[in-house]
């Protein structure tokens, strides 16, 4: 399953830093997201961009989780040599992340 | 037409930076019924060409769209009694703020008030004082010559007083954006600068507002999985305030767009990083307990920030010459397209270390394959139907810059076969760093001219 299945994203940017929020369209995923979206599987995903470090803040009452990524634009958005220099982009990309699949309910195994 | 009532305001957002389309402002201020009208059109380096504008002329350095957006609005905001609050001034409100005035006689708008708010200038405390920055190594010394510009995000109190002396335009250079709709809520309600529950609410209303269309429905839109009506009529937000903070997020009925609870909520962490510390000059904000409920059709209500005490020092940008980008692109497309990129991406590489072009940092990238998600992650992607090779590089002069350009146009006759659509750009950067300065050392004036007739 992809995170595009379950969640939506926006990505914004400050300076080198760019954050990605990303939002639960069901409240009811939002524990499932959280255990699974982390903060070093959006490094490992982002290997290739990010320089420095992903910090996850969570945000229970809005099913959000928001991943603040240091090192991610270039060194930063005025002296990016990047197409996308503000990164906009990366808060859709991200959304082709890997989730392991929904188990069936027990009934149906 | 819905009226405001006395214990609630309603601020329509009019831009959210300086390119954004200038129509939904129109219809806002026609049709919005609104009390105040603002323009959020200072991105972060924004500042630092408008003040090497002002240095070539000395009219200049606000900015270039401030007639255009004004003569636009105007006739309907002065009509409505609809102030305007806008940091269009860039790096010379003063400036703005004459030739608004010169506008506005000629359209016969005789009486009208503009305020405009200088003191985010820092330049001269910057330099006698060698600052560290406090998003990458370094200080101030590091950049020896190279400065151009130092602007302190300024709050909303010197708006605030604009307002209270009747100004109905207030021109701005560096404000924090918030504080741009937070300062008519200060000033309606008289809220206590230090009631920071009730100014982190209005920055949570400011920050939702201050990317225009960001919240109605731009930004968004995801075919199939998130639609939205008429982006090409997409209509400007507005926020009805109420005086506790609480507010309802809205906009112009028949415009295009959407607003809902999850366009609010992306809005709402636009940009933001710790969301229980969304430091502004006048209050830490809190996101944390932020509710968003529908209230109506394209409708949401807002109620459950707070805010914690200001943080004690204001950050300011210092823009800077950073050397210069050169940039080249050039197309292939059909059977082995991608082959033929990365064989145009080698030869250009190639050149630029025969023929002696300096880089400090070189950018390849085949778009549409790798340009944004890079390296080994992409490498399985399936064989496009087209690719366009771009190659970017940082160089000390404009000289080496042009020639990385050059390079990638020299394929047209010397590269793999089929390249096509060669183009190329060379420029100067002017790059922004940040730095905290102590708030005694920054100090706001308000200026105000009445248009004559």
């Amino acid at each position: 399953m992809k995170l595009r299945d379950l969640a939506h994203a926006r990505a914004g940017d400050k300076g080198d830093t760019s954050n990605i929020a990303v939002f639960a369209y069901e409240a009811g995923d939002f524990a499932f997201l959280t255990e699974h979206l982390t903060a070093d599987a959006v490094k490992r995903f982002f290997q290739d961009v990010v320089t420095g470090e992903v910090t996850r803040y969570e945000l229970p009452g809005l099913a959000a989780l928001n991943f603040v990524m240091s090192g991610a634009l270039g060194g930063g958005v005025t002296r990016s040599l990047a197409l996308d220099p503000h990164g906009k982009s990366l808060s859709t990309a991200l959304l082709d992340i890997d989730l392991p699949d929904p188990q069936p309910p027990p009934s149906q195994r | 037409m819905e009226v405001s009532h006395a214990g609630r305001i309603r601020i329509g957002a009019g831009a959210g930076f300086s390119g954004d389309r200038i129509e939904p402002a129109v219809e806002l201020a026609e049709r919005g019924a609104l009390d105040y009208l603002v323009f959020e059109c200072l991105a972060e380096r924004t500042i630092a060409l408008a003040q090497l504008e002002r240095l070539r002329d000395p009219d200049a350095g606000y900015d270039p769209r401030l007639e255009d957006r004004f003569r636009a609005v105007l006739p309907a905001c002065r009509a409505g009694g609809v102030k305007i609050i806008t940091n269009m001034g860039a790096a010379h409100p003063a400036g703005a703020a004459r030739a608004l005035v010169a506008l506005a006689r000629d359209l016969g708008f005789a009486g009208l008030k503009v305020a405009a708010v200088e003191g985010d200038d820092v330049l001269a405390q910057v330099l006698e004082r060698d600052l560290a920055f406090v998003d990458r190594p370094g200080r101030i010394s590091d950049l020896d010559g190279r400065i151009v510009s130092a602007n302190a995000y300024l709050g909303a109190g010197p708006i605030v007083e604009a307002l209270a002396v009747g100004a109905d335009v207030v021109i701005t250079g560096r404000v924090g954006d918030p504080a741009l709709f937070l300062a008519p809520m200060i000033h309606r309600f008289g809220w206590a600068m230090d009631d920071w529950t009730r100014l982190g609410r209005g920055t949570v209303i400011g920050h939702l507002l201050e990317c225009a269309g960001q919240v109605s429905g731009g930004y968004f839109a995801d075919p199939g999985w998130k639609d939205v009506a008429d982006l090409a009529r997409l209509g400007f937000p507005f926020a009805d305030v109420e005086a506790s903070g609480d507010a309802v997020i809205g906009k112009v009925e028949g415009s295009g767009g959407r607003i809902d609870v999850r366009t609010c909520k992306e809005q709402l962490l636009y940009e933001v990083h710790d969301p229980a510390a969304y430091l502004q000059p006048d209050v830490t904000a809190d996101f944390t307990g932020v509710c968003l409920a529908p209230a109506g059709p394209d409708q949401i209500a807002v109620s459950g920030g707070a805010g914690r005490p200001r943080p004690t020092a204001l950050k300011a940008t210092i823009g800077y010459r950073d050397g210069f980008i050169g940039e080249g692109q050039i197309s292939y497309a059909g059977p082995g397209a991608l082959a033929r990129a990365r064989l145009a991406l080698e030869v250009v590489a190639a050149r630029l270390k025969l023929t002696g072009v300096v880089t400090s940092e070189l950018r390849l990238d085949i778009i549409g394959v790798d340009a944004v998600r890079r390296g080994a992650a992409q490498i399985e992607a399936p064989e496009p139907a087209e690719a366009r090779i771009r190659v970017a590089g940082r160089c000390e002069t404009l000289k080496d810059a042009v020639r990385i350009g050059q390079e990638v146009e020299s394929l047209w006759l010397n590269g793999p076969a089929g390249g096509g659509g060669a183009t190329r750009t060379a420029r100067e950067v002017i790059a922004a760093a940040s730095v905290l300065i102590d708030r005694s050392l920054v100090r706001p004036c308000v200026s105000c001219q009445v248009v004559g007739s």
